[in-house]
């Protein structure tokens, strides 16, 4: 299966939940039921209340200004805005640059998905012949530690640890220290699973940050924030929050593949700011991939 | 803006009013923006839409616009409808006659079943009972390590074959050991999946059938979206689920996915999941939920975690001292330390009505109030109990001590000085007045 036919696969439920109720809503006249019910099937599609009022409102000037009649006649239009959301914040592909270490530091709150993703990518650059570290930085939660060193045996790679309860920077530090001494291409750090609003937590992931910045100044570095899909508003609040803790670069989303989630992205690049550099649409490896918004949107409109 | 539904629908309302008379259309359009303000508490569109007309029903009905507070009558129509959605009351475990009662825990990956399952055999074992635990999520790795450990930790016996077993044949002996061991609960934590994959959805209904369970609770990360309703109604259509539990509520979440899986599967909310420390569970109050979701505050929890957490007897002691104008050192150290029993402040502070929208963006930081103690146990006794006495030389050696700055020494100074004023002025007030003064004089408000 090519790349294009696995998004394909995976967005399959999601393609035809968000465009079936949603297509239904295009036949007939342009009136003011139109425009209710248009914002109605993309809030149940989880495109968010902002993007979703966003939306409608592009519509309905465009329908003004072209004396639109026919509902038929803005599918298309809508088919453009919504790719040019997607796109506005251009492709998301983590670089990993050759020759010195990349550290990628995994964020986001309990049970987005990190350890898990780490795994993949683990698997993803030592598939690339890229020497990987893991740093098992989630010293809180029972047997995180363990979790993440199943995943580093599974791809064959180090796993620094410490034990339960250590601080967190401190494994860092470490991990920077091997990375460095080893001449490591790719460390990823796990992190702790968070709530935004907990103060001294996100005062820990703070200090994560500056570990990093001071110990590995000559790295590339990306803090990424791992976001479930089938979170609802409260994503917003995640990524201003982490944002404010870590300077993030992006996004990582997971768990597409459910049912109504694939207009969560569309709320999530418009809303966040920040650039979605990997989504996860499978249980499988090679189901986290780049996010190309051009592919999602084809991928998503496309039968 | 107005940011919490209360406001927002009290904004509304009262201007209505200011209209002579109200047309349908009128109202029409107030409840649109109420709806709005649903949807971005996640609540599910389908009830948000079904929530309103009913509440446009009640409004129009009631003479709400006549009332000189019509903002507040809908503010309350409102909190009444969104109680009785979630409740009406609170539901308890349900007990099977032939023990032992079993619990099966399921959701999606990452909702909390793992956390919740130890969570609520602490609870129970809190109660008296014998709970067994069975580690029955053979995927996820590591996944039955982060069980026993939790087991472990909450002196809990963890049932497991290891993750080569089928949860179904896990789940049978786990039942045949608890019987045989005489455990009177058995909760058994499944993988988390999505409700879409079939495979592992019959999986369940293969444990469901093996182990007949008395109670099938469906995890719910409080923080979905509009999906919820899709997971709580693919969930409960396979197995029927019994309860729900409501996972990450301490999160800056309005919950409204606590309204939509209540709606759609009509089962109880039987528990919320509060932190991440064993003991964060609590059962559910739909009236809470609902001030919550109005954000309205969350007062009545306050309230019981100060009765919880308070020494009452120390708590009168100083309301005794503050009554004869008599504040010392001793007992700001005092009030603060009670005050850190109680928890995250931020959190604390976040239930007073009305603070929640306010302490958005204020830093509250429990580390301050270390600061102060260490500067206030640098004091010997007798500057504790007369800080007159307390000169230059005084300060730096009190500075020293704590390894602050003598400027932070006269900030503290500074601030206990107004308390006392404060507290006089309040003593004097309540004199002055001809009020009977109760004993104690001044309250404090816990």
């Amino acid at each position: 299966m090519g790349i294009f036919q696995r998004l394909q696969a995976g967005l399959a439920k999601t393609r035809s939940n968000f465009i079936g109720s949603l297509s239904a809503v295009f036949s007939g006249a342009v009136d003011d039921d139109f425009f209710e019910e248009l914002e109605d099937a993309l809030i149940c599609a989880d495109v968010g209340v902002n993007s979703s009022l966003q939306l409608v409102d592009v519509l309905r000037k465009r329908a003004k200004k072209d004396h639109i009649k026919e509902r038929q006649e803005l599918w298309q239009v809508m088919q453009e805005e919504i790719t040019a959301m997607l796109t506005a914040g251009g492709d998301g592909e983590i670089v990993i640059e050759p020759d010195k270490l990349n550290i990628l530091v995994l964020t986001g709150v309990n049970g987005a998905g990190k350890t898990t993703t780490i795994g993949k990518l683990a698997a993803l650059y030592t598939g690339q012949g890229k020497k990987v570290l893991l740093a098992a930085a989630d010293t809180f939660r029972a047997a995180a530690a363990e979790q993440l060193a199943t995943w580093a045996e599974r791809a064959g790679v180090s796993c620094i640890r410490q034990e339960e309860g250590a601080d967190p920077a401190a494994v860092v530090y470490d991990a920077i220290q091997a990375a460095q001494a080893r001449h490591v291409d790719v460390l990823l750090v796990d992190t702790a699973g968070r709530l935004q609003n907990k103060t001294n937590l996100m005062n820990e992931l703070s200090k994560i940050g500056r570990v990093i910045d001071n110990n590995a100044a000559e790295a590339h570095t990306e803090k990424l924030l791992v976001l479930d899909a089938g979170i609802g508003q409260n994503a917003i609040s995640q990524a201003r929050l982490f944002g404010e803790a870590v300077e993030l670069t992006g996004l990582i989303l997971t768990k597409l593949d459910g049912t109504a989630k694939g207009g969560a992205v569309i709320g999530i690049v418009n809303e966040s700011g920040l650039p979605v550099k990997m989504i996860g649409v499978g249980e499988k490896t090679e189901d986290l991939r780049p996010f190309q918004p051009a592919d999602f949107a084809a991928a998503l409109f496309n039968e | 803006m107005a940011n919490n539904l209360a406001d927002k629908l009290q904004n509304i309302f009262a201007k209505l009013k200011g209209k002579g008379r109200l047309s349908e259309a009128d109202v029409t359009a107030a409840l649109r923006e109420v709806r709005v303000a649903l949807l971005e508490a996640d609540v599910s569109y389908k009830v948000a839409k079904d929530f309103v007309a009913r509440i446009k029903e009640r409004a129009v009905g009631e003479d709400v616009m006549k009332s000189l507070t019509p903002g507040q009558q809908v503010v309350k129509i409102v909190n009444e409808e969104l109680i009785a959605l979630m409740g009406p009351e609170q539901a308890k475990l349900k007990v099977s006659s032939k023990p032992p009662t079993v619990v099966l825990m399921v959701g999606l990956q990452g909702s909390g079943k793992t956390t919740s399952s130890a969570k609520i055999a602490l609870y129970l074992k809190g109660q008296g009972k014998r709970p067994l635990l069975a580690a029955a999520d053979i995927y996820r790795p590591a996944a039955i390590k982060q069980l026993q450990v939790l087991g472990e930790k909450t002196g809990i016996p963890v049932f497991s074959l290891g993750d080569q077993v089928s949860p179904v044949e896990i789940s049978k002996q786990a039942l045949a050991e608890a019987q045989s061991h005489g455990n009177d609960y058995l909760i058994i934590d499944t993988a988390g999946r999505l409700q879409i994959n079939e495979e592992l959805m019959n999986e369940l209904s293969d444990i469901r059938a093996a182990v007949n369970p008395t109670e099938i609770l469906l995890v719910v990360d409080a923080m979905l979206g509009q999906d919820a309703v899709n997971v709580a109604a693919a969930f409960h259509e396979k197995l029927t689920v019994s309860g729900i539990v409501l996972t990450k509520l301490d999160g800056d979440t309005r919950g409204g996915a606590a309204l939509s899986v209540k709606a759609v599967t009509g089962c109880p909310i039987k528990f919320t999941g509060i932190g991440e420390k064993l003991d964060g569970l609590e059962p559910f109050y739909p009236d809470r939920m609902a001030s919550r979701i109005l954000g309205m505050g969350d007062m009545l929890t306050l309230i019981e975690k100060a009765q919880q957490n308070l020494d009452q007897e120390k708590m009168a002691e100083l309301e005794n001292h503050l009554a004869q104008n008599r504040f010392t050192f001793d007992d700001f150290l005092e009030q603060l330390d009670q005050m850190k029993k109680m928890g995250d402040m931020k959190d604390m502070l976040a239930m007073v009505p009305g603070l929640g929208k306010q302490l958005k963006n204020v830093q509250v930081d429990d580390k301050q109030i270390v600061t102060v103690e260490s500067m206030i146990q640098s004091m010997t006794k007798a500057e504790r109990n007369n800080p007159a006495i307390i000169n230059a030389s005084r300060k730096r050696r009190i500075a020293l001590g704590c390894g602050r700055q003598v400027q932070d020494i006269n900030r503290l100074l500074k601030q206990y000085e107004q308390m006392v004023k404060l507290v006089k002025q309040m003593n004097a007030m309540q004199g002055g007045k001809g009020m009977k003064a109760k004993k104690g004089g001044l309250r404090l408000p816990f």
